[in-house]
């Protein structure tokens, strides 16, 4: 609380309880409107460091990676107008993926509001529906509870973006205000209380079923339950398959663990989905890329659905048995409740099917490199331990398929709204969290196009991020369902002009590299990739590869495709790998 | 099925088309809203007719209580409540049908609140089926004009919020200079 009689400006009151929040470290780019903020941050410049990015999409990106990387909240902080415009995809991206972001946006002072004032745009309602909840501050004296309030929305129950959106005049007015110390909002709001007769039920499910499958997604990182979801798996012996969201929060080298499933899932998992007696959802929300079509998803089995929010039961799929509350709370309590089982035949089948088809591939030393490759030497120099981030595409399945997440929050990437352009900011904003963490942003050619200008954060920092660019000179992804549904027209996927990525690099003043063989990617990937300074790595890889499995959108896992040639008959390649 | 949800809201600008937004975003159809004032000058109520299934209603209740600034929300329709409707239908009133019409009025229990030449204002409250019958027979003699409010409705013996205590600081505003800077 401020000394008696201390007048403090609106400005200095947002920079002290972003102190007393714990923020260290924010992102955004200056401005008319919100340099009075800017102004009070710099007198506390050795407390909290403001990270100048190059366009403020990149500011949200890297207070996500953060957000996202170490679980705390990421701020952001930009101008009023094209300032809090350019952050709208970066808000919509972590209400998507549930990621804790407080952006305070500068707004014209109170008396221009409505007056079509330069740089004036209605943020709050641009940002309604792409928050977790926004503020307009209307008067200095509700300046700091709203500011705790959106501390608290925003990494309270499942996480998101909260927006403050605060006119220039009430920056710059003071006044003597005692800062409160707790947010208004009372806890149970974002956290229900547990049914503990449900918890019984689910387990009794659980002691009957012969074919269960447990079903985990981000809302077990969100809410730190990886090591409890441990437990509760080893504990009962039952397969996990994880969304492209979970990846890390169950260890990917485990062999309870049956890939990732949904659209470019394994095999086994998307089979174990549709034969299991017993689905088990945790902190996964039935996404439309998990259960492609609604009424042929998961036929046979009961489903028991374990999450904190409310409007995540039954929006999709209807469940037999909800758990509503904390997942670590809920998952210690199963845990107690459950017991061990073989599920002898079960897992000999889960076998099967991967023996079947396993994820794989099939790299000849003088032909093309393969993008799954790439990633695998990654994966191998990298011996697992490092934080992947991605932008959005083929090479961001292929990262998933084939990168094995020991760890929760070592994976970073936009799953709810595929922002192209995510990848490359977000690897930024984990390393700063994460200053001597190896951190590799796993890129397409057009996305990192997107958000590239940050190069130069890179470099001013000196931060040792990775970027290896799968250049397959073509927006990939989109290309692959033109050669799977549109007979190959190629419409807008081409990237006929692209820059020397390498040049590109060393105009920033870091060091670029070129792969055009196997064996060059190979030596390139090992000399570089646990150095600790940053560097750009433009891999040429066959444009032609495709993402498979493939569940077609809106299809059922009976519709799977699993090659180009429909069977998975390949030759024996020298660097054939195959899974486990 | 109709569900009529009320809302207890914050009385706060924005939450009227916070709500509204959640209904256009998420693709619910909303049949009618209306929103007042409560006893409490800190909330307002809001009475909204929603048409759809289970599943519908069920996210409705769930993603409104989400908003922050919701601060209750009932599914009236499993509750005992009352729920009236206002109209005002300005119709054709020539000298041969005046009386016809007066008669249909007083079977509402409806008055007239205004007489012009040719045309009545009629004003009627009630359930919302009852105000339908009424438009029906009103139909013959030639509707002008015609608003209604949409629901309002409440539940029998419940009530929903807690005091808040307004709170009272001595603010120095910023000058001129300072904003313009
Ligand atoms: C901002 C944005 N615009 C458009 C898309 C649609 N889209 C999805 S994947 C993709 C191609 C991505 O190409 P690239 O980054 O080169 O990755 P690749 O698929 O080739 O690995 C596009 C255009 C998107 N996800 N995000």
């Amino acid at each position: 609380m401020p000394a008696k009689n201390i007048l403090k400006s609106g400005a200095d009151i947002v920079v002290d309880i972003l102190l007393e929040e714990g923020v260290t470290i924010a992102w955004g780019i200056t401005g008319g409107a919100i340099l009075p903020v800017y102004d009070a941050l710099y007198k506390k410049r050795d407390k909290i460091r403001l990270i100048d990015t190059k366009h403020e999409q990149g500011a949200i990106h890297m207070a996500e990676g953060f957000a996202k990387s170490t679980g705390q909240v990421g701020v952001c902080i930009v101008t009023s107008g094209p300032g809090a415009t350019n952050i709208v995809t970066g808000l919509a991206d972590a209400y998507m993926d549930s990621v804790p972001i407080v952006a305070i946006t500068g707004q014209v002072a109170t008396s221009l509001i409505g007056t079509d004032a330069f740089q004036e745009a209605d943020v709050v309602g641009i940002t309604r529906s792409c928050t977790k909840h926004n503020f307009l501050i209307h008067n200095l004296a509700e300046l700091p509870q709203i500011m705790r309030d959106a501390f608290f929305i925003a990494r309270t129950g499942r996480p998101g973006p909260v927006l403050i959106d605060l006119p220039k005049d009430i920056a710059v007015s003071s006044a003597d205000l005692s800062i409160p110390k707790k947010p208004s909002i009372e806890l149970s709001r974002f956290v229900p209380e547990i049914d503990s007769n449900k918890i019984k039920v689910v387990a009794d499910l659980i002691q009957k079923s012969k074919k269960p499958v447990i079903y985990a997604g981000g809302g077990i990182i969100h809410a730190n339950a990886a090591s409890e979801l441990k437990e509760f798996v080893k504990k009962t012996n039952i397969p996990i398959t994880l969304t492209l969201m979970g990846l890390g929060s169950f260890p990917g080298s485990d062999k309870q663990f049956i890939d990732m499933l949904g659209m470019h899932g394994s095999y086994r998992a998307n089979m174990a989905v549709m034969e299991c007696d017993l689905l088990i959802a945790i902190g996964s929300r039935f996404d439309d890329r998990v259960t492609g079509k609604l009424s042929e998803f998961s036929p046979q089995s009961k489903k028991v659905h374990i999450d904190v929010d409310p409007t995540s039961i039954g929006k999709n799929v209807p469940v037999d048995v909800s758990i509503l509350g904390n997942l670590k709370t809920i998952l210690k309590r199963l845990t107690q409740l459950s017991h061990y089982q073989e599920y002898k035949e079960w897992y000999q089948q889960l076998n099967e099917w991967n023996a079947k088809h396993p994820f794989g591939f099939d790299q000849k030393p003088n032909q093309k490199i393969l993008p799954q490759f790439a990633i695998s030497e990654i994966f191998r120099i990298t011996k697992g331990q490092a934080f992947i981030t991605t932008e959005v595409g083929q090479h961001q399945m292929w990262a998933a398929q084939f990168y094995k997440f020991d760890y929760p929050r070592h994976w970073i990437t936009s799953g709810g709204l595929g922002t192209m352009g995510f990848g490359f900011p977000a690897a930024v904003g984990v390393q700063f969290a994460h200053p001597h963490a190896n951190v590799i942003d796993i890129a397409g050619d057009g996305s990192f196009q997107m958000t590239l200008q940050e190069l130069a954060v890179v470099r001013e920092y000196k931060l040792p991020v990775k970027i290896v660019i799968l250049n397959n000179r073509f927006m990939g992804m989109v290309k692959q369902w033109q050669d799977l549904h549109f007979e190959k027209r190629y419409a807008s996927t081409s990237i006929p002009a692209q820059p020397d990525f390498v040049k590109l690099a060393e105009a920033y003043g870091i060091q670029g590299y070129r792969a055009s063989t196997p064996s060059e990617a190979t030596r390139i990937l090992e000399k570089t990739l646990n150095r600790s300074e940053a560097c750009l790595i433009d891999i040429i890889v066959d444009e032609n590869e495709h993402v498979y499995p493939m569940v077609p959108a809106g299809k059922s896992v009976r519709d799977i495709v699993l090659s180009k040639q429909e069977n998975i008959s390949s030759t024996h390649g020298v660097y054939k790998r195959r899974k486990k | 099925m109709r569900h009529t949800i009320s809302v207890l809201v914050q009385n706060h600008p924005g939450v009227l088309s916070r709500v509204t937004n959640l209904f256009s975003a998420r693709g619910y159809n909303i049949d009618s809203l209306v929103v007042g004032t409560t006893e409490n000058e800190k909330f307002s109520r809001m009475t909204i007719v929603v048409d759809g299934d289970d599943r519908i209603i069920d996210q409705v209740e769930k993603q409104l209580k989400k908003l922050i600034e919701v601060k209750t929300v009932v599914d009236l329709s499993k509750e005992d409540f009352i729920s009236r409707d206002l109209a005002l239908i300005k119709i054709k009133a020539e000298k041969s049908n005046r009386n016809e019409v007066m008669d249909i009025i007083q079977a509402f229990n409806a008055k007239i609140v205004d007489v012009g030449l040719k045309s009545f204002v009629i004003e009627v409250t009630g359930k919302e089926s009852k105000i339908n019958a009424m438009i029906e027979l009103l139909k013959s003699f030639g509707i002008l004009e015609l608003v209604r409010t949409g629901e309002v409705a409440i539940a029998r013996g419940k009530r929903f919020y807690e005091n808040v205590a307004p709170t009272k600081i001595k603010v120095q505003l910023a000058s001129e200079d300072q904003i313009n800077l």
